[in-house]
C-alpha cells in the first residue's frame, strides 16, 4: 500500500479530535496551531472549516497557537499556513463530513447517497432528519486518512469570497493585544538588554535607580540580566530610565528552577518551539510550561517577540505570584531584536547567437536567514544568552534548501537555462544576530536576478518583457508576466516624468507566481508613484485577504528598497527609533492595483512573502530606465542616486 | 508626587490621582482601564497613542495626565458607533491593527472639522502615523468613505 501524502502539520498531528471537536451544541471547536500575525489567516482557516464541514460560519470557535490546546505546527512561517495548515484543516473537515454522512446514513438505514449537510443538520432527500454533528457522536479519537474528497470547485460556498476579518472588529477601539493583557495579579516589568552580544553586566547605580522608581520598584538580576519590576508602570518605566542610563557593559548559570506551572503568552511565531527553547534554557520540563498565542503588532519575520516571552519567563520564576508583563521598548525591538540578513549576490552569465544565457552562476554571499528558538539545535534567545551559565551555542547553519532555503532561496531561476550553477558562501559568524526576515534570502537574489535579467535584455537588444517570455515555458508564469505588462499598459509610453520597470518571480520557486511593473519618478529621491501586480496563487480561500498580503508587501518592500537600512555605531545598532530608521509614510505609498488570475482548480499557494524581492527588483529595473544607470546596492537612497547620476 | 485631576474622556467626568510624572496614555492604559489606544514608540514618532485633547490629535504616550486636567479626552474606545469603525470594518481597512487606534483618533479630528477633506488632506493628516503593514491604501479609502457617511447622516 501507497501511504498517501498528507500535509505536513497533519501527520505531525493525525488525529481528527486535534484538530475539530463538537463541545457544545451548535458550536464547532477547531484548533489551529497557525497563528494571527495580522495576515488574516484565522479567518481563512475558519472560511475552510465551514466550508468543508457544511456549517454557517458563525458556528466556528477557532482556537490558535496555545501549547496545550492546538496541534503543533511550528513556526507561523514560509508562506505555508493556508497550504500546509488550511491544507491539513480541509482534509479533516472533508474526512469529519463524510464520517458524519456515515454515520447517519447507518442510523436512518438510507444509502448515503441521498444525505447532505446543511449548517451542521444531515438532510434526506433535502428534508430534516433530526441528526446533526451535534447529536451523532462521532468518535473522532482516530487518524486522519486524508482520503475523503473535499469539495470540487464549482461547489465552493465560502472559499474564495471576501469573508470579513474575524480580528479586526475588536482591534477598532477594543483591546486584543498582548499589550493588552491585565490580569489582576499584573507585574510591570522592563529587561535591560545587553548592548552587544557577549557583553558583561559591569555595575549600575541601584540607589538611584530605585530612587527613581520609588515605592514599590524592585530590581532582579541574574548574570548579566537585570530587570526593573513594580505594579505601577510608568514608576517601572522611570526607574529603567535611570538603570539604562546608569548601566556600564563591557565585553554567564541560572540556577535550576523549581516551576509547577509556567504559562507564557507571547506573540511568538511558534509557540511550540519556544515553550522547547524555553523550557531548555531554565531547565524547566516542557511540559509544565504552557505558551498561549496573544496578538501583538504586525510580524514580516523573527522579531523580539521570542526574546521577550522568555524575559518575562524569567522573571516569572522570580516573582511566582504574579502575572508579569514585560515591555520591550521600540529601542530594545530596533536594538536587540534579530536583524535581517546582509546579503552579497555576484551573477554572471554569456549569451549565445539567440541571446539566451549560458554559463549561469550565481554566487550567495550570506550569513543565517534563521536563528529562531531552536532552529540549528540551539535555544536563540536573546536574555538565555547573557544567563550567568548560557545554554550551549548552536551550530552554525541556515535554513534547509530542502524546505525552501535561507540565503539559496529562489536562488534558482524558473526561466529556460541550459544550466544554473549555485555557489552558496556560508558566512557562520556575524558580530550581530540574524535570522528570518520576510522572503529570506529571496529578497535579495530576486532583486539581484531580475535585476541582471533586464540587464541580459538590454544586452541581447530586446524588450524585458519580450526577453523573459522567450526564456519561459511554464504556462503560469507566462500567464503572469503577460498579465502584468498588459494591466500596466506597457506597450504604451509611461506617464511624463516617469519610468517603468518590470520583474517576475515565484515564491521559493513552488509558492504563489508574481510578475509586476511599477512606475516611478526619479529627482535626487526615487518616489514610486504606481504598481501594477498580477499574482496565481491558485485556488484564493480570502481574494480580499490575499490582495491585503500582496499589497501590504508590495508598500513594505518599497520601504525596503528606498529607505530602511540598519546603521551601527560603537559595535551596537544606532539606528533605534523611527527617526534613525525611516520608512515608507502614507504620503510616499504608490497607487497599487492587483490581480489574482490562478485557477481555482488548483492547490492554494502561499502568498504572503511573494511581493518582496520582485518589488525591489521592478524598482531598481525602473530607476535604471529613469537614469540610465544601473544601481546595485540596496537602499536606493539619495546619496546613491546622486552617485549614480554624477558616474552617468 | 500624586496630584488630584478631573478629566473628561469619551464625555464622563472622572476625578483620580496621578503622578505628576505620569503620561496620559499610562494614566489612560492602566489606571482608567481604556486600552484602545497603544503604545507605540514612546517618542512621538509612529502615532500609535494619538488621542484627541479638545479635538486635536495629541501623542498621550509623552503628554503629561496632569496637562490634561479639566480637558475633553477623546480615544478610540469612543467610537463604537461612529460611521468610522463602519467604514473602517466595510474596507478591511488594517492588518495587524496596532496602528488604528491612533489613525482612527487622527481621522476623526479630520472629518469633524472638514466632513468632505479630500485624498490630499487625509494622507496629510496622516502622515504623522507609521502603518509598517502597509495598508495605507485601504485607510485611505476608508477615511473617504467615513465621510460620506458622516454627510449622508447629516443631509
Amino acid at each position: 500500500m501507497i501511504p498517501n501524502t498528507l500535509p505536513a502539520s497533519l501527520s505531525d498531528n493525525p488525529r481528527l479530535d486535534q484538530w475539530v471537536g463538537f463541545p457544545q451544541d451548535g458550536r464547532v471547536a477547531v484548533r489551529t496551531g497557525k497563528v494571527e500575525l495580522g495576515q488574516g489567516v484565522l479567518t481563512a482557516m475558519a472560511q475552510i472549516a465551514a466550508e468543508e464541514l457544511d456549517v454557517d460560519l458563525a458556528r466556528i470557535d477557532l482556537a490558535s497557537g496555545d501549547t496545550g490546546v492546538t496541534p503543533n505546527e511550528g513556526y507561523t512561517a514560509g508562506s505555508l499556513s493556508v497550504q500546509v495548515g488550511g491544507g491539513s484543516i480541509r482534509l479533516v473537515c472533508a474526512e469529519i463530513r463524510a464520517l458524519a454522512l456515515e454515520a447517519a446514513a447507518a442510523r436512518l438505514d438510507c444509502p448515503p447517497g441521498r444525505l447532505d449537510i446543511s449548517d451542521g443538520a444531515v438532510l434526506r432527500d433535502g428534508e430534516a432528519t433530526g441528526l446533526d454533528y451535534w447529536s451523532l457522536s462521532l468518535d473522532l479519537a482516530r487518524a486522519a486518512t486524508g482520503t475523503a474528497p473535499v469539495k470540487a470547485t464549482g461547489e465552493l460556498r465560502i472559499i474564495g469570497t471576501d469573508t470579513p476579518r474575524s480580528d479586526l472588529p475588536a482591534k477598532i477601539g477594543g483591546a486584543p493585544f498582548i499589550q493588552d493583557m491585565a490580569p489582576d495579579d499584573l507585574i510591570h516589568a522592563r529587561v535591560l538588554h545587553r548592548p552587544r552580544r557577549g557583553a558583561r553586566l559591569v555595575s549600575y547605580d541601584e540607589a538611584s535607580v530605585l530612587k527613581a522608581g520609588g515605592d514599590g520598584v524592585r530590581l532582579h538580576r541574574t548574570g548579566d540580566v537585570v530587570a526593573v519590576l513594580g505594579d505601577d508602570e510608568a514608576r517601572v518605566s522611570a526607574a529603567f530610565t535611570r538603570l539604562r542610563d546608569t548601566a556600564r557593559f563591557e565585553g554567564g548559570a541560572l540556577d535550576a528552577a523549581d516551576a509547577e506551572a509556567l504559562s507564557v503568552w507571547s506573540h511568538s511565531q511558534g509557540v511550540f518551539p519556544l515553550r522547547g527553547a524555553i523550557a531548555r534554557a531554565l531547565r524547566l520540563d516542557p511540559e509544565t510550561v504552557q505558551v498561549i498565542h496573544r496578538q501583538g503588532a504586525g510580524c514580516y519575520g523573527h522579531n523580539g517577540a521570542d526574546d521577550a516571552a522568555f524575559d518575562a519567563a524569567l522573571l516569572a520564576l522570580a516573582v511566582p505570584d504574579r502575572t508579569v508583563r514585560v515591555l520591550w521598548t521600540r529601542e530594545d525591538e530596533m536594538g536587540v531584536a534579530p536583524l535581517g540578513a546582509p546579503m552579497v549576490v555576484k551573477l554572471s552569465a554569456g549569451l549565445d547567437s539567440q541571446s539566451r544565457p549560458l554559463d549561469w552562476t550565481i554566487d550567495i554571499h550570506s550569513p543565517s536567514h534563521v536563528n529562531r528558538p531552536g532552529a540549528n539545535g540551539g535555544v536563540n534567545l536573546l536574555t538565555a544568552e547573557a544567563l550567568e551559565t548560557p545554554p550551549e551555542a548552536p551550530a552554525p547553519g541556515d535554513f534547509p534548501d530542502a524546505l525552501g532555503g535561507g540565503a539559496t532561496r529562489n536562488g534558482f531561476v524558473l526561466y529556460d537555462l541550459p544550466h544554473q550553477k549555485l555557489v552558496h558562501h556560508f558566512i557562520p559568524h556575524t558580530p550581530a544576530r540574524t535570522s528570518s526576515m520576510r522572503g529570506l534570502g529571496a529578497f535579495a537574489n530576486v532583486f539581484a536576478l531580475e535585476s541582471f535579467m533586464d540587464e541580459l535584455a538590454e544586452a541581447a537588444g530586446m524588450d524585458p518583457v519580450a526577453y523573459r517570455l522567450s526564456l519561459m515555458s511554464d504556462p503560469r508564469a507566462r500567464a503572469v508576466i503577460e498579465e502584468a505588462a498588459r494591466m500596466s499598459g506597457w506597450d504604451s509610453p509611461p506617464a511624463e516624468g516617469h519610468a517603468r520597470g518590470f520583474a517576475f518571480s515565484r515564491y521559493k520557486n513552488v509558492a504563489a507566481y508574481l510578475a509586476m511593473v511599477v512606475e516611478v519618478s526619479v529627482e535626487e529621491e526615487v518616489r514610486v508613484t504606481r504598481a501594477w501586480c498580477a499574482v496565481d496563487g491558485g485556488l484564493v480561500i480570502n481574494p480580499d485577504g490575499a490582495i491585503n498580503q500582496i499589497e501590504g508587501g508590495v508598500i513594505q518592500a518599497v520601504s525596503w528598497t528606498l529607505k530602511e537600512q540598519v546603521q551601527f555605531a560603537d559595535g551596537a545598532v544606532a539606528s533605534n527609533t523611527w527617526e534613525t530608521y525611516p520608512i515608507l509614510r502614507f504620503s510616499e505609498v504608490p497607487r497599487i492595483e492587483t490581480r489574482l488570475i490562478g485557477d481555482p482548480a488548483h492547490p492554494p499557494l502561499g502568498m504572503g512573502e511573494v511581493s518582496q524581492g520582485p518589488t525591489a527588483a521592478a524598482i531598481a529595473n525602473a530607476v535604471t530606465a529613469a537614469l540610465g544607470a544601473r544601481l546595485r546596492h540596496l537602499p536606493l537612497t539619495r546619496d546613491r542616486i546622486m552617485q549614480a547620476l554624477l558616474a552617468a | 508626587m500624586e496630584v488630584e485631576i478631573a478629566l473628561h474622556v469619551n464625555g464622563v467626568a472622572t476625578s483620580l490621582n496621578v503622578d505628576e510624572a505620569a503620561p496620559l496614555l499610562h494614566v489612560l492604559r492602566n489606571q482608567m482601564g481604556l486600552r484602545a489606544s497603544r503604545f507605540g514608540c514612546g517618542l512621538e514618532q509612529c502615532g500609535a497613542c494619538m488621542v484627541l485633547l479638545d479635538g486635536k490629535p495629541t501623542y498621550a504616550c509623552s503628554f503629561l495626565a496632569i496637562d490634561a486636567n479639566g480637558r475633553d479626552i477623546e480615544t478610540a474606545e469612543s467610537l463604537a458607533g461612529h460611521p468610522l469603525r463602519e467604514a473602517f470594518l466595510a474596507e478591511q481597512a488594517g492588518q495587524c491593527g496596532y496602528c488604528l487606534s491612533g489613525i482612527l483618533m487622527s481621522a476623526k479630528s479630520l472629518l469633524d472639522s472638514s466632513p468632505a477633506p479630500g485624498r490630499e488632506a487625509i494622507i496629510a493628516a496622516l502622515d504623522p502615523h507609521l502603518c509598517r503593514c502597509g495598508a495605507h491604501e485601504r485607510i485611505v479609502r476608508a477615511v473617504e468613505r467615513a465621510g460620506r457617511l458622516m454627510q449622508e447622516q447629516s443631509a
